[in-house]
């Protein structure tokens, strides 16, 4: 029996117990607090894992309020969006703290991003009943990556302004369309002053309101049917007399107060990287973005931040233009298959077979590999590894639905295994 | 079963934790909060300036700019000092006991030097620049004026000390800026001479 | 020497084939400044208000700021470091015309203000100690870490005259290929060699200050900071475990 010595504050005494009761009556605050926080009933078994989804929540709150400050220095021209940055790395009090704390923001987001959803490959949890909490997910990820690359281009450097010109003419690839659509997007024949502007309110307003809506809908999902855990257990199958499942725990007090200790971890990491490496050799602020940006020179080597090097990888492994930022494109819609490329009867690592978890260690060396590999020179053996990794990463998902069926499992325990700590 | 919960160690790390996060949550804070004082490039744009006043003839204005406003030197005449004592009578603030300027402004000539008066020259009602109307008995302000500046905008008046008139919508006397002597030919606007 | 955290295994490893980036472009030499080295730091302020201002700008540094990062009082930065009739409060512009430097060089002199940043101290140390006469080049020189660069060699007075030694071999196609051996100085200058690295180190350790004035005060509030998140998540895992108790 979970016990917990949490007892339901029914019974505010006074003036705040009043107060209380007046909002009650004309809002659900009480009842809100409740149903998705005090009473929500989550696995106890939850493990380092369930850390990135309080994570990603937490650096999303960083970057609208670092990026909220930024925006009141920052000038969103191409004639002074360069210097307006160095204004505020140098003038504005306190500005290169605020503007250090986004960029290691983004890529802190991706981070932990990523390892969000590698958790939920390991447990399955974008299966049935949660396919839509995926797609939610999903969706917030393409947000995502559309956010970072609109606010790439922002402090026109010449990483900026060459990454965005290689961008956006993939979309030249796209057959008959594609030179009028990227001349549509650019607002421009080159990419100019007017395309910083239109990507600057792309990236100030529209993203972060779809981001904040996006995450709302991704939440409800979730509390619709549950959080998953490290088993793979359906925890609301098993329920005590009182309706509670008996493997589950109140989210608060628990997961607040574990949830701190990982955001605690998170800080320490997080600002040993501001205050003591804030460019994190190159990878989180590039040398080449600190020129200003020159369309009459590029980069000597051209990448995006590495966040999206491997999916950058497998464009430049395909010889054709069109093939390759189409194969790109496939390699990140893949995951929003998952749910139904896996035939497999159970959810979690820890129940499947052999060949399952052969293709995902498989693949998340690859992916790593290909995230390497996108940010060197592609040189004729790069490239081949480039192939190769490639067509690891793509088995993964191609076949899966043959090797998730076939695959020797164990079976689903009907409780959690937990041990107190 | 259940082991005794420690109700008060709860109590107090919980209670510690709390503080201690609004206490980092504080210091989180006071970068955003500070960040909105005024950077070095607007403390470099309004920072002090000098003027020459060594070309400015007898009775003449010189006007320039001060952090976004207009400032005013003027280089009184002795009759024009001779004559501010008479206007006192049809004057709201006289003695200047209740203007926006420096402590050594406090008195009838508003100035370190009594030769050379320096306003700021916005209008204590809405904000319009006065102009310069030093000629005693000047017919386009009004028959008995005796001289000084007058606001185009609503008919605000002022004396040859910045000092308002009563009976015009301005309340209070036109501001003296902190400024200083550097030298006898150049004055120093934007430091205070006889303040901390 | 400046520390720098290499606080993820991770940024270890991935900082790896940046280091092999930096090479294959061409070896360059550790600078090995150190920014907490305040004398260092005046004199390379020195040394760049009198030798790289006359072309080059530095136009996001303001002088008031490299008086109070370098310990100098108003009086010395005006007499040492401002010859313009700039005040303390500006930021370092210089006076040559666009257009002239284009005539005459053929580009503009880059502004150094971030040129540490883009190209790192490494690099800069390099280039400055890497001129050597070229006959065939209207300055009369070259430089190996920079071909045909269009800066001629401002310091040539101090270094003196070197020349470069090159080695021949022939490639898989049976072309002669020529590679950079070492320098040879033919002509002292006004400092000895030592003494010219230390002049080029010191100027180098100046713009790499200017690059991020703030890092002189980031490391010690970082201290501050990580400090007291170590405190905060040990309280906050303390009273994890303290209700994770209730959990059996």
């Amino acid at each position: 029996m979970s016990s917990t010595s949490q007892t339901t504050a029914g019974t505010t005494g006074g003036r705040l117990g009043a107060l209380q009761k007046w909002i009650d009556d004309r809002f659900p605050m009480t009842a809100l607090w409740k149903s998705q926080v005090s009473e929500y009933y989550a696995p106890k078994n939850m493990n380092f894992w369930y850390y990135f989804g309080s994570l990603a929540m937490f650096v999303l709150v960083i970057q609208f309020l670092s990026g909220l400050f930024l925006t009141m220095s920052y000038k969103p021209s191409a004639a002074e969006a360069f210097s307006s940055v160095e204004y505020i790395m140098r003038d504005v009090e306190w500005g290169w703290l605020i503007r250090y704390i986004h960029s290691t923001g983004a890529s802190a987001f991706f981070i932990v991003v990523y390892l969000h959803m590698f958790r939920a490959l390991l447990y399955g949890s974008y299966q049935k009943p949660r396919e839509l909490l995926w797609i939610f997910g999903m969706l917030i990820y393409f947000a995502l990556m559309g956010e970072a690359f609109f606010g790439y281009l922002l402090p026109w450097g010449n990483m900026s302004y060459w990454g965005a010109q290689v961008i956006v003419s993939l979309f030249g690839a796209i057959p008959v369309v594609g030179d009028s659509l990227t001349e549509w997007i650019r607002g421009d024949y080159y990419i100019s002053d007017v395309t910083l502007n239109r990507f600057f309110a792309l990236h100030v307003i529209a993203l972060p309101l779809a981001l904040v809506f996006l995450v709302i809908a991704h939440l409800m999902a979730l509390h619709e049917v549950g959080s998953n855990n490290p088993d793979g257990v359906e925890i609301k199958k098993v329920k005590g007399p009182d309706g509670i499942p008996l493997d589950g725990i109140a989210f608060h007090p628990y997961y607040t107060v574990k949830d701190m200790v990982g955001v605690g971890v998170f800080l320490i990491l997080f600002c040993l990287i501001i205050f003591f490496a804030p460019t994190l050799g190159g990878y989180f602020l590039e040398h080449a973005n600190f020129e200003p940006a020159n369309s009459l020179q590029t980069p000597p080597h051209i990448a995006p931040v590495w966040y999206f090097t491997p999916f950058y990888a497998i464009l430049r492994s395909v010889p054709n233009k069109a093939l390759g930022a189409a194969l790109m494109g496939v390699a990140v819609l893949l995951f929003v298959f998952l749910p139904w490329l896996d035939r497999g009867k159970v959810k979690s690592i820890r129940q499947r077979g052999p060949l399952f978890k052969f293709f995902l260690f498989s693949f998340a060396i690859a992916f790593v590999a290909l995230g390497y590999l996108g940010m060197q020179p592609p040189t004729p053996s790069f490239t081949m590894a480039s192939r190769a990794f490639g067509a690891v990463y793509f088995a993964f998902f191609l076949l899966m639905p043959w090797y998730t069926s076939v695959d020797k499992t164990r079976p689903v325990p009907t409780r959690v295994t937990y041990h107190a700590h | 079963m259940t082991e005794q919960v420690d109700t008060g160690r709860r109590h107090f790390l919980t209670v510690a934790t709390v503080a201690a996060g609004a206490v980092g949550a504080a210091f989180a804070a006071a970068p955003f909060l500070a960040s909105w004082k005024p950077s070095a490039r607007a403390r470099a744009l309004g920072a002090p300036v000098e003027v020459d006043i060594s070309k400015l003839e007898p009775g003449a204005l010189l006007k320039f700019e001060w952090r976004g406003r207009a400032v005013y030197v003027v280089r009184r005449t002795p009759e024009m000092l001779a004559a501010l004592k008479a206007v006192d009578s049809r004057l709201r603030d006289p003695q200047s006991a209740q203007s926006e300027q420096p402590d050594f402004a406090r008195n009838e000539a508003r100035a370190i030097k009594p030769e050379f008066l320096v306003l700021v020259g916005v209008c204590t009602h809405l904000g319009c620049a006065p102009l310069d109307k030093f000629a005693p008995g000047d017919v386009t302000v009004s028959a008995d004026w005796p001289g000084g500046f007058f606001c185009p905008c609503h008919g605000s008046k002022f004396d040859m000390s910045g000092r308002v008139f009563k009976g015009v919508p301005a309340p209070t006397n036109l501001p003296v800026p902190p400024y200083k002597f550097v030298s006898d030919t150049r004055i120093q606007i934007g430091t205070d001479a006889g303040n901390a | 020497m400046r520390i720098d955290m290499k606080i993820l295994v991770l940024a270890a490893v991935l900082a790896a084939p940046v280091a092999a980036f930096a090479s294959s472009e061409g070896h360059v030499d550790r600078a090995l400044n150190d920014v907490s080295n305040r004398a260092s730091l005046q004199r390379g302020a020195r040394n760049f208000v009198n030798y790289c201002l006359g072309c080059h700008s530095a136009k996001y540094v303001r002088y008031n700021r490299v008086a109070a990062d370098l310990g100098l009082t108003e009086k010395q930065l005006v007499e040492n470091l401002m010859f313009t009739g700039d005040s303390p409060h500006d930021t370092m512009r210089n006076g040559i015309d666009p257009d002239d430097a284009q005539r005459w060089f053929g580009v503009v002199p880059p502004d150094l203000s971030l040129i540490a940043r883009a190209r790192t101290p490494d690099y800069l140390y390099t280039f400055l100690r890497s001129f050597y006469a070229d006959p065939s080049k209207a300055t009369g020189m070259n430089n190996v870490a920079l071909p045909g660069t269009a800066m001629p060699h401002v310091l040539w007075e101090l270094q003196g005259t070197q020349q470069a030694v090159w080695e021949g071999e022939m490639d898989a196609q049976g072309n002669a290929q020529k590679h950079f051996k070492e320098f040879k100085l033919t002509a002292p200058g006004k400092l000895r060699p030592e003494e010219y690295d230390s002049f080029v180190r010191d100027t180098v350790n100046f713009l790499d200050y200017i690059g991020e004035p703030v890092q002189l005060q980031r490391q010690a509030l970082g201290y501050k900071v990580i400090a007291f998140l170590i405190f905060f998540t040990l309280l906050a895992y303390a009273l994890k475990k303290e209700y994770w108790k209730d959990v059996k």
